[in-house]
């Protein structure tokens, strides 16, 4: 045992024992974190799941700087009584353009990772305006500033160009036309052809019903397509996740 | 340490041979039980983690022993529930609804599993009650006016389909005309005034008279010759005091000038056959049932 009796070298010289400490730290991260990215069981690649079209990036934005995630967790577990009540599980890949993911880890208001399209845009604009007025049991506070803060676009590009440096693939063609999808998802009657086919399963809609393209537009553009990306009719879970 | 043996004196125990001006760290060893927990503990997690999926190798980690999976788990709880109402789910999701006797097991399953079905996927809009949003838009399910029909076969085809919802290509479909681009405020003013007269509401007489041949003109297609609406366009009855988005003149003048467009998203790729089915008989046993 003397090789063990050897700790006092280690003890005894701050520098060593610092560098060792990283060393076993290093060590165990390594072992943790880096399978992650290279084992085949935990990276499933999705059919459907596509980056954030631009309005409902700027939603999402909108989402996080209310702190939304505070109150509503973006993850429904694989449990029976989280399957029935939201749908069917998250999967990992359905976050995969989230940066930062929204998983959340408190529910004070409902999961909201299958929010999108079970509800009508007017509930929408109605729940964020006053949600106890169609929920009057609700305890969530009123967002009714959304619909009158109208929203230019103007740093659209960059926010799509910043999703890209830090690994969303967005296209050339995406971050040019940002400016242009942004506006138009939220207007039915422009050319939004090249939108869901930049952007498959886009919901086009004049959320809040107003003229303006206002940030509740936007923020109901990001809560129509949560959850609605991935076929489940077609999709088969593999057990071994 | 081996080579620092020093006994002290008072207690018999070795000391750690760390001496500060005299007063030396006495070695006692830790208790026997604590360090058979900790040895414990390792053996357990080494056990844990090839019991259980764990280590990474090339390209997946091991499956462990056990073949635990969180999602085969998920899946055979869901499949366990589902085999204990299986029998009364496949009746319940090939019955004829009308003809389904309220006494019949799958009767008692179908209102008690539609209230659960009410609450996760409708309350949010039609109240945890079903009385809807005074006002709101979102209609009372509990009373005998229905929009578009209350019957079992009415009620199923809606919570499938939906209303005006783009989802779905046989959602229910009507559209009121944007009056406000048809005719004048003034003649909007009339029309209200006539809509007021036909619930029996305080109204102007002689501008209700005017009003009376533009409503004949423009909304005796959809609303009837007396306004008592018509359910295969979805129109509302206007003679009756039940109003959906409010009746006051107001509100009556808004919804003549803007038009309304309220959207009920398809239930039917949401929820399974004998989930629509339990919705159904819930919804039709509240009250306002046809």
């Amino acid at each position: 045992m003397a090789f063990l009796d050897r700790h006092q070298v280690l003890e005894r010289s701050p520098t060593l024992l610092f560098v060792f400490s990283l060393l076993v730290v290093t060590i165990g991260g390594i072992v943790e974190i880096a399978p992650l990215f290279y084992l085949e069981n935990t990276i499933e690649e999705v059919d459907g799941v596509r980056p954030y079209s631009p309005l409902e990036l700027a939603g999402r934005d909108i989402y996080i700087r209310e702190g939304c995630y505070v109150c509503h967790s973006q993850m429904i577990r694989p449990m029976r009584d989280e399957v029935e009540r939201y749908g069917h599980y998250s999967l990992a890949a359905e976050s995969m353009y989230d940066h930062p993911f929204q998983w959340g880890s408190k529910r004070t208001g409902p999961d909201l990772a299958r929010v999108g399209g079970r509800y009508s845009d007017a509930w929408h604009v109605d729940h964020l305006l006053d949600p106890q007025s169609v929920v009057p049991e609700s305890i969530m506070p009123k967002y009714a500033f959304l619909a009158d803060t109208v929203i230019d676009g103007e740093q659209i590009e960059d926010l799509v160009s910043t999703h890209r440096f830090v690994g969303v693939p967005y296209s050339d063609e995406m971050v040019e036309a940002a400016a242009a999808d942004f506006r138009v998802q939220a207007d039915p009657d422009g050319d939004w052809d090249g939108l869901v086919e930049r952007y498959p399963g886009a919901v086009v809609s004049n959320f809040d019903g107003q003229p303006e393209l206002t940030e509740m537009d936007a923020l109901i553009a990001y809560l129509q397509m949560l959850g609605t990306l991935v076929d489940f009719s077609t999709f088969t879970p593999d057990a071994n996740r | 340490m081996a080579d620092n043996k020093d006994i002290d004196e008072a207690t018999g125990t070795d000391t750690t041979g760390h001496d500060w001006d005299g007063i030396k760290e006495l070695n006692n060893p830790l208790p026997r039980w604590w360090l058979w927990c900790f040895y414990g503990t390792i053996v357990w997690g080494v056990a844990y983690t090839i019991a259980y999926p764990a280590w990474p190798l090339v390209n997946s980690a091991t499956a462990g022993l056990l073949g635990y999976s969180t999602r085969a788990e998920v899946a055979e709880q869901i499949a366990e529930v589902e085999a204990q109402n299986a029998e009364v789910a496949a009746v319940l999701a090939s019955a004829d609804l009308s003809t389904l006797s309220p006494d019949d097991p799958a009767h008692r399953y179908g209102v008690a599993g539609g209230a659960s079905v009410f609450l996760a996927n409708c309350s949010q809009c039609h109240g945890a009650g079903a009385a809807g949003v005074q006002a709101g838009g979102y209609p009372n399910l509990l009373d005998d006016a229905w929009l578009w029909g209350g019957s079992l076969e009415d009620i199923e085809y809606t919570v499938r389909h939906g209303i005006r919802n783009d989802t779905d290509p046989d959602a229910r479909w009507s559209e009121m005309p944007v009056f406000g681009d048809i005719l004048s405020d003034e003649e909007i003013g009339q029309t209200v005034e006539y809509v007021l007269a036909l619930s029996g509401q305080d109204h102007d007489a002689a501008l209700a008279e005017q009003g009376l041949v533009l409503f004949e003109e423009q909304c005796t297609a959809c609303h009837g010759d007396a306004g008592e609406g018509i359910r295969d366009l979805g129109a509302p009855t206007l003679n009756d005091a039940i109003w959906l988005y409010g009746g006051d003149r107001e509100t009556i003048t808004e919804t003549i000038t803007y038009s309304r467009f309220g959207v009920m998203p398809a239930w039917g790729p949401r929820l399974d056959e004998d989930e629509i089915k339990a919705v159904t008989l819930y919804l039709h046993q509240l009250g306002g049932g046809e």
